[in-house]
């Protein structure tokens, strides 16, 4: 197109010479060196002539060079100003509707002793691969499906409706409980390499509440503060929950507050219920209660540098058995600190009962430390000390982490 | 749970809309005051991330999901500089008019010159390269210019009663910037092809623009914090030719450039590149009034080549 356009005016300029040269030359030729009168008159008069034609002849074809230049310049000035990307035109339209695509690898390695054999020694825990994309003008679709050592599962994979009536955010599908803060995170996004006793515990580990169910969440108006509620219902097939009949379903509530105490500091609330069938008995059930607190530091001119959280979160169980139901309750504390751009060290206190084990109570203590070489990379180092129940000496391990994404660029988890 | 659930079903009432004003969330300050320019009273806007704060790196809070609820048009930079944190925000913003591709929400990048389109093969070995080209185009007052169009004539859809209105708003505001980069330019004037570096690609539309020639930046690559042996070829190479001027953002860290600074003799110029970076840098023309004083005083002192 530029080139065209330069080119035009050059004509312009070539017919303007032409329209010059051409006159000179033949006046230049036609006019005699002397004569008379009346022929030079009547020459003179047939030379105005021909110069006439040619001088419309020239304006005519000018006129008609710069309508067409004109043409020109209104197209450029129509089209879009931003050319599509030449990354997009090599993909192809084809492939502009492909999912986003990513895989996390999450490489865990184990050293020291601890009762249970804990963690193996050098181990690719999990590869997730992540699909997600836009289903059409009234839903999006997310799935995310774990390659474990020696299994392949539906880690997540569900269809969120975000813009119903009612402002009720709808998801349907395989998800994790809205169930505390620890439930929901997928393995790469936690700031430790396992999960906190109280998960293994009373909340069903590292596959923790997750459920085939339907999940509706709304904002709860009012003028002070972030206010959500929400509410699921779930198949009853999970680590905890075992629905013996059909019609035995789990049901989990969730309510999250949360403010801003400045542009640094925010305070993020949450409780938590969980109900269902438990499988031990055709009619026993199981009930947990929890709580989360989360404060949160980030000043936002260094926000790439540092950080600080404190976290806690608190979980009651009641698991109906033949014998009568068993009351535990267990939880963790952490903090974390970032003190470089790419390093963050966190320490965390453990301490849960064992939901039918009662009287059994474990105890535990973590250092973790984080180096991000990218945002795509980390590589992290967490020293535990456990105190088993009904063991003489307390576990002490080390554990390391790699954490590798590549694909699509998910959001930052918050 | 029964609690849970007639609490969040007592309260389906939506919250009554205060006022006729197009509710208007832009993701950056630029974008704010541009919308600010051309809305004038018809519009109430508000900014999710701040000037002084990293646009790439804002967090997704709930408190910015409850601004987004209520809004009637996102403004937004575009150019995946939001990828991190706005996708989540809009999913649970619970408000159908500002979807992706729905009537209000306006990529303020689609109608604006766009530099550094990748060509070839993009990978991530290149750093948190922007495959859609370089979002921080509002640095050059001309891509602020179509911006404030676009927004225009998005809210004469929007409001097609006070399109009158916001034509003369563009009019004053189009008058005020036009005779702005005629100072800017003729300040600029003597200093073309001044050489400088800078720590992230955050200038090209800036340098583009007013005619500096970038050479460097303290980023080995965009996103990865400086490393010692890229901080010697800087420093090496600003020696070679004769660099006096670093220019950083606000939120970066100035211990490496400083350190490049003192090796080289340069001077560490901290630009606003946003609104609202500083304190008295509340309007767009403002915005390159203090930028380009910095940069005019700074060559002068230095005596820049």
């Amino acid at each position: 197109m530029r080139h065209f356009v330069c080119f035009v005016p050059g004509l312009l300029l070539a017919a303007s010479g032409l329209l010059t040269f051409p006159a000179a030359a033949t006046a230049a030729e036609q006019s005699p060196p002397g004569g008379t009168a009346s022929s030079v008159g009547d020459e003179v008069g047939v030379l105005r002539g021909e110069l006439e034609t040619l001088r419309q002849d020239y304006a005519s074809r000018i006129a008609a060079l710069e309508a067409r230049l004109q043409a020109l310049e209104g197209v450029q000035a129509a089209a879009p100003a931003p050319a599509p990307s030449p990354a997009l035109q090599a993909a192809g339209a084809s492939k502009i509707f492909n999912p986003d695509i990513g895989v996390v690898g999450n490489f865990v390695g184990a050293a020291g002793q601890s009762p249970g054999g804990g963690e193996p020694s050098l181990n690719m825990q999990e590869a997730e691969l992540s699909f997600q994309a836009v289903v059409d003008p009234y839903a999006r679709a997310d799935f995310f499906v774990t390659l474990g050592p020696d299994e392949v599962a539906l880690e997540e994979g569900y269809i969120t409706f975000p813009t119903l009536p009612g402002g009720f955010l709808t998801k349907i599908g395989k998800m994790r409980d809205a169930f505390g803060k620890v439930n929901g995170q997928h393995p790469h996004t936690l700031p430790f390499i396992d999960r906190p006793l109280v998960s293994t515990n009373l909340t069903g580990g590292e596959d923790g509440l997750a459920d085939a169910g339907i999940s509706v969440a709304r904002l709860i108006p009012n003028p002070w503060l972030f206010l959500e509620a929400t509410g699921q219902v779930y198949q009853g097939e999970s680590e905890i929950f075992k629905a013996p009949m059909r019609g035995d379903l789990a049901y989990v509530g969730h309510l999250r507050a949360y403010q801003d105490l400045g542009e640094s500091t925010n305070i993020d609330l949450g409780g938590s219920i969980a109900y269902g069938h438990n499988g031990v008995t055709a009619d026993t059930t199981t009930r947990l209660l929890g709580a989360d607190a989360t404060l949160r530091w980030k000043p936002l001119r260094r926000s790439i540098y540092t950080h600080f959280l404190a976290r806690g979160e608190l979980v009651w169980s009641r698991t109906g058995t033949a014998d009568g139901p068993f009351d535990a309750v267990g939880g963790y504390g952490y903090l974390e600190y970032q003190f470089g751009r790419r390093w963050t060290a966190g320490v965390r206190y453990d301490n849960s009962e064992r939901a039918q084990e009662p009287g059994l109570r474990d105890e535990g203590g973590s250092f973790i430390v984080t180096f991000k070489p990218s945002e795509w990379s980390l590589v992290r180092a967490q020293y535990r000390r456990t105190s088993f129940a009904g063991e003489d000496s307390p576990a002490n391990e080390l554990l390391f982490q790699f954490l590798f994404a590549i694909g699509a660029h998910g959001a930052h988890p918050f | 749970m029964r609690l849970l659930c007639s609490v969040s079903l007592a309260v389906l009432a939506a919250v009554p809309r205060a006022g006729a004003a197009v509710n208007v969330v832009a993701t950056t300050e630029d974008l704010a005051v541009l919308a600010r320019e051309v809305g004038g009273d018809r519009v109430k806007v508000e900014a999710l991330a701040r000037g002084y704060q990293d646009p790439h790196f804002v967090e997704a809070k709930p408190s910015l999901i409850l601004k987004l609820h209520s809004a009637d048009l996102l403004v937004l930079v575009g150019r995946e500089l939001e990828i991190g944190w706005l996708p989540p925000l809009i999913q649970q913003s619970r408000n159908a008019k500002v979807q992706a591709g729905a009537e209000g929400y306006l990529d303020a990048s689609l109608s604006v010159k766009i530099l550094e389109i990748p060509t070839g093969q993009i990978t991530r070995a290149m750093g948190d390269v922007h495959p859609l080209g370089n979002p921080h185009y509002w640095l050059d007052p001309g891509n602020g210019r179509h911006v404030a169009k676009a927004i225009v004539d998005k809210l004469s859809r929007m409001a097609p009663a006070d399109a009158g209105y916001f034509a003369s708003r563009y009019a004053d505001f189009d008058k005020r910037l036009a005779e702005a980069e005629k100072r800017w330019d003729a300040l600029m004037a003597p200093y073309k092809g001044v050489k400088i570096v800078t720590y992230h690609r955050s200038w090209p539309n800036f340098t583009d623009r007013f005619g500096l020639d970038v050479v460097g930046y303290v980023e080995p690559k965009p996103g990865i914090p400086p490393s010692p042996r890229h901080t010697l070829a800087l420093i090496a190479e600003m020696r070679r030719l004769s660099v006096k001027i670093i220019v950083v953002e606000p939120y970066f860290d100035l211990k490496t450039p400083n350190s490049v600074a003192r090796e080289t003799g340069a001077r560490v110029l901290v630009l606003a590149p946003s609104v609202g970076a500083e304190p008295k840098v509340t309007d767009y023309i403002k915005l390159f009034d203090h930028d380009v004083n910095l940069v005019v005083s700074a060559i002068k002192d230095t005596g820049s080549p």
